[in-house]
């Protein structure tokens, strides 16, 4: 993107006014995260840089909201229930998620089309409506008195339906250039099909199993409308104890519960990110 | 030649091993691949009707679904579907809701409830109406007749009147012009009227009904009634009247007795929006959700000035969304074009800050943008620092529109960049410097020969951000204040505040239909197969 030599005058005014124009999006893009975190350890109950933060002075900053973390029971117990709902729902969402896209995989599948469709509905219909529809099915599911809603089951199982179209298209991605002699090969060693399933197909897919299990994770850890409709104050998890904090009285310790979200999101696209890393060599592997 | 096809004989088919002809074997195996793929797909499917397809359906029905009604009157109703609509409905639809509403079973209260409830939604003194007349029918059923007479006028409940009328029973002329009402009369007890602490026996009530009718058709009444007017002059209006529409009373006494509950009862158009609520499916929703309603006889007309926001709403929602998705399309083209056109190791740091954002939660970057927006927040007081405004007149940036478009377009930025950035990755640079070496301008030469071959990257950046956009709840509730409200937002309060639910899910279904409608597009564009992530 350097410069061409044939550029005129104008072209070259040009050139830098546009790497000042994507500079300001980027900025625009990243700012809201670039605040959160200072503002997290300002030592006053406020939401804006005071003038001794802007002047650097240490008894400006300080851990107090981080503290408040940790001595609040009820921030406690909605970090314990989103990462219980989180893993439990990511666990089904993968698990059913996979198996799902091995079969799509296959050419030989009758009405494929139709079954992704199916499949992906969850990430495409509002959430709202979503969350809607289950409150009234999981309170009384086909009219029975057995009631999911307001129970942990029953938020599972919401996120896991949530989470799975991620999983189904990450997993469904990685198998795009799976090389089917690989099967053909293990099964002529003398290998059974659960063998190769584990020693064969499961390396190979793996790092698209592990990213779709990150989003469906992200899904569920991030979702805030249906834990909104459908759970119970047991239930509260991160995101609809921040709802609660921002619709009543906003408090730093938001900020602070904010920031080591961000910490976490960070962690997990690098995760992402190396996963995907690994798939390339392994693809650029040729037998 | 000739001699070799003798050799062959006959063609035979092909078999397999054991004798099974090959196609035979061949269409087995086919089948059995095609049951074992699906055998895969099977759990997941079955997993996401259970939990989230037939949760779906269930509430598309509730939008049409009109059980109300029809659980708690039923045999009003069937009663309802004979009468023709002009005029009163016959007797038989009172006595039938009479019934109903006085049986004071656990279930059935909670229907009527339910009834009042519903019929709310058409004509807001409904609920009301219902709840007295229920405490009201279980009193009718006893003794119909007296609150017939109570009914058709108040004079009957007037304390004074059957004292009045127990003594007039001594003269001989009420004797001989109402002689069982005065036989009656004179076994004076102490009943359990609500009307007065003294009143006859419960058959004194018709006898007197038919006996002012007879008297009345005799003419013997006219004698009777100087007497009466001697004593309470109001009485004797009260009898000259109940003896002229006599005939009717008898004839329809629990249409009277309901009258006497609440005026109500007596118009035509109470008992026409019942018929029309009467039916178990309705598309009443439908129209409310497009601002009209039926009108008493069943047309569709528009609802009144100030109910009328839905039509509004939707094309708000759409305005909003189209809005962000421009804004987003106008930010993520320069950026997505920088990205892809520098080497990849910049490039890829720089998709971090697009990823970043894209991979931390919406409730942080939310709360983010309510720190910075906030009058009292860093962008205001960073303005106030440079001294660009004053410390008074901060900008209102959240809690409006303004809020609401700002924190959309930042949280669905990187959906725009993301397919935008794979399409234009794949465009080859050798083009513009083809059309560059064959004299065209930069500009000619970007708007003609790079921009067409982005538009698959903009038409599906494009389409997903719409369908995100449309959909929105969380943001706009958190930051929308009062007119940054969007069509998600009244579900929301249609579910959880109002509890019409039927028009929550009217307005779902159509904000559904909308987002299919596009995700087809997107399908024809992209295909669903082709979606990418991260």
């Amino acid at each position: 993107m350097a410069i061409p030599s044939y550029a005129g005058p104008l072209e070259r005014v040009w050139y830098y006014v546009y790497r000042l124009i994507c500079a300001a999006i980027f900025f625009f893009l990243i700012i809201p995260i670039l605040v959160i975190i200072p503002l997290s350890f300002n030592a006053e109950p406020y939401f804006t840089f005071t003038p001794e933060m802007l002047r650097f002075e240490a008894e400006a900053f300080s851990l107090r909201w981080y503290a408040d973390i940790v001595n609040n029971e009820q921030w406690l117990h909605s970090i314990k229930n989103s990462f219980i709902i989180g893993i439990a729902s990511t666990l089904v969402a993968t698990s059913l998620g996979t198996l799902a896209a091995l079969g799509l995989s296959r050419a030989e599948l009758p009405a494929k089309s139709l079954l992704m469709g199916i499949l992906i509905s969850p990430m495409i219909v509002p959430l709202i409506i979503t969350a809607a529809a289950m409150f009234f099915f999981y309170s009384a599911p086909f009219g029975s008195d057995f009631a999911l809603a307001q129970t942990y089951t029953g938020v599972i199982l919401a996120h896991a339906a949530l989470g799975t179209p991620f999983v189904v298209i990450t997993v469904t991605a990685t198998l795009v250039g799976f090389d089917k002699n690989l099967i053909r090969a293990s099964n002529s060693m003398g290998a059974d099909m659960p063998t190769t399933f584990f020693k064969v197909i499961m390396p190979l897919i793996l790092p698209g199993v592990i990213s779709g299990a990150l989003f469906a994770f992200v899904t569920s850890f991030d979702e805030v409308v249906v834990v909104l409709f459908m759970a119970g104050f047991e239930q509260r998890t991160i995101p609809r104890q921040m709802w609660a904090g921002i619709r009543e009285q906003i408090s730093p310790t938001i900020l602070a519960v904010a920031t080591l979200l961000i910490i976490i999101s960070t962690m997990l696209l690098a995760t992402i990110e190396l996963l995907r890393r690994r798939n390339e060599r392994m693809r650029g592997v040729t037998y | 030649m000739a001699h070799a096809i003798e050799e062959a004989g006959p063609a035979r088919p092909l078999t397999m091993a054991d004798g099974t002809p090959l196609k035979v074997a061949l269409a087995r195996a086919t089948r059995r691949s095609k049951i074992r793929a699906f055998l895969l797909v099977a759990p997941l499917l079955l997993f996401i009707l259970i939990t989230f397809i037939f949760p779906i359906v269930d509430m598309l029905m509730r939008s049409i679904d009109n059980p109300e009604v029809n659980d708690a009157i039923p045999l009003t109703v069937a009663e309802l579907e004979k009468w023709d609509g002009e005029g009163m409905p016959p007797d038989a639809v009172f006595a039938a809701f009479i019934k109903e509403m006085g049986d004071r079973g656990e279930g059935q209260r909670r229907n009527v409830g339910r009834m009042g409830a519903r019929l709310n939604y058409e004509d807001g003194g409904f609920r009301s109406l219902i709840n007295k007349s229920q405490r009201a029918a279980a009193k009718i059923e006893e003794d119909p007749m007296q609150f017939a007479l109570v009914g058709f006028d108040k004079g009957w409940e007037d304390k004074k009147t059957w004292p009045t009328l127990d003594e007039l029973a001594e003269t001989p002329e009420f004797a001989e012009v109402l002689p069982e009402t005065a036989a009656l009369l004179r076994k004076w007890e102490t009943g359990n009227s609500p009307f007065a602490e003294k009143t006859p026996k419960p058959e004194t009530y018709p006898t007197i009904l038919s006996e002012l009718e007879k008297a009345k058709a005799d003419g013997s009444l006219a004698r009777l009634l100087p007497l009466v007017q001697a004593e309470n002059r109001k009485l004797a209006t009260t009898l000259e009247k109940t003896a002229a529409s006599a005939g009717d009373i008898r004839d329809n006494p629990l249409r009277y007795a309901l009258v006497g509950v609440d005026k109500d009862w007596g118009e035509q158009k109470t008992w026409k929006i019942i018929k029309q609520v009467s039916s178990p499916v309705t598309f009443s929703y439908y129209l409310n959700a497009v601002d009209r309603t039926y009108d008493i006889d069943g047309n569709i007309v528009m609802q009144p000035e100030w109910k009328q926001i839905y039509v509004q709403l939707f094309m708000k929602t759409i305005y909003v969304s189209l809005g962000v998705t421009l804004a987003c399309l106008i930010l993520a083209y320069p950026i997505s074009y920088l990205l892809a056109t520098l080497p990849p190791s910049k490039g890829n740091l720089l998709l971090i800050l697009v990823l970043l954002p894209f991979w931390t939660s919406l409730l942080v970057r939310t709360t983010s943008w309510i720190v910075l927006l906030q009058t009292q927040g860093v962008i205001n007081d960073t303005l106030v620092f440079l001294g660009i405004i004053s410390d008074d007149n901060r900008i209102e940036m959240i809690y409006n529109m303004t809020g609401t478009i700002i924190a959309m377009t930042h949280i669905l930025l990187p959906f725009m960049v993301l397919p935008m950035y794979s399409v234009m990755k794949t465009i080859s640079p050798s083009y513009m410097r083809a059309a560059r070496s064959l004299g065209a301008n930069p500009l000619i030469a970007f708007v003609r020969v790079y921009m067409p071959q982005t538009v698959p990257g903009i038409g599906a950046g494009s389409i997903l951000v719409f369908i995100l956009a449309i959909g929105y709840y969380i943001t706009p509730a958190l930051v929308g204040g009062q007119d940054g409200q969007l069509i998600s937002n009244f579900i929301a309060y249609h579910m959880q505040k109002s509890l019409n639910w039927g028009l929550a899910a009217a307005l779902g279904t159509i904000l559904l239909g909308g987002v299919l409608i596009m995700y087809w597009l997107y399908d024809r564009l992209v295909g669903i197969d082709n979606m990418k992530l991260g």
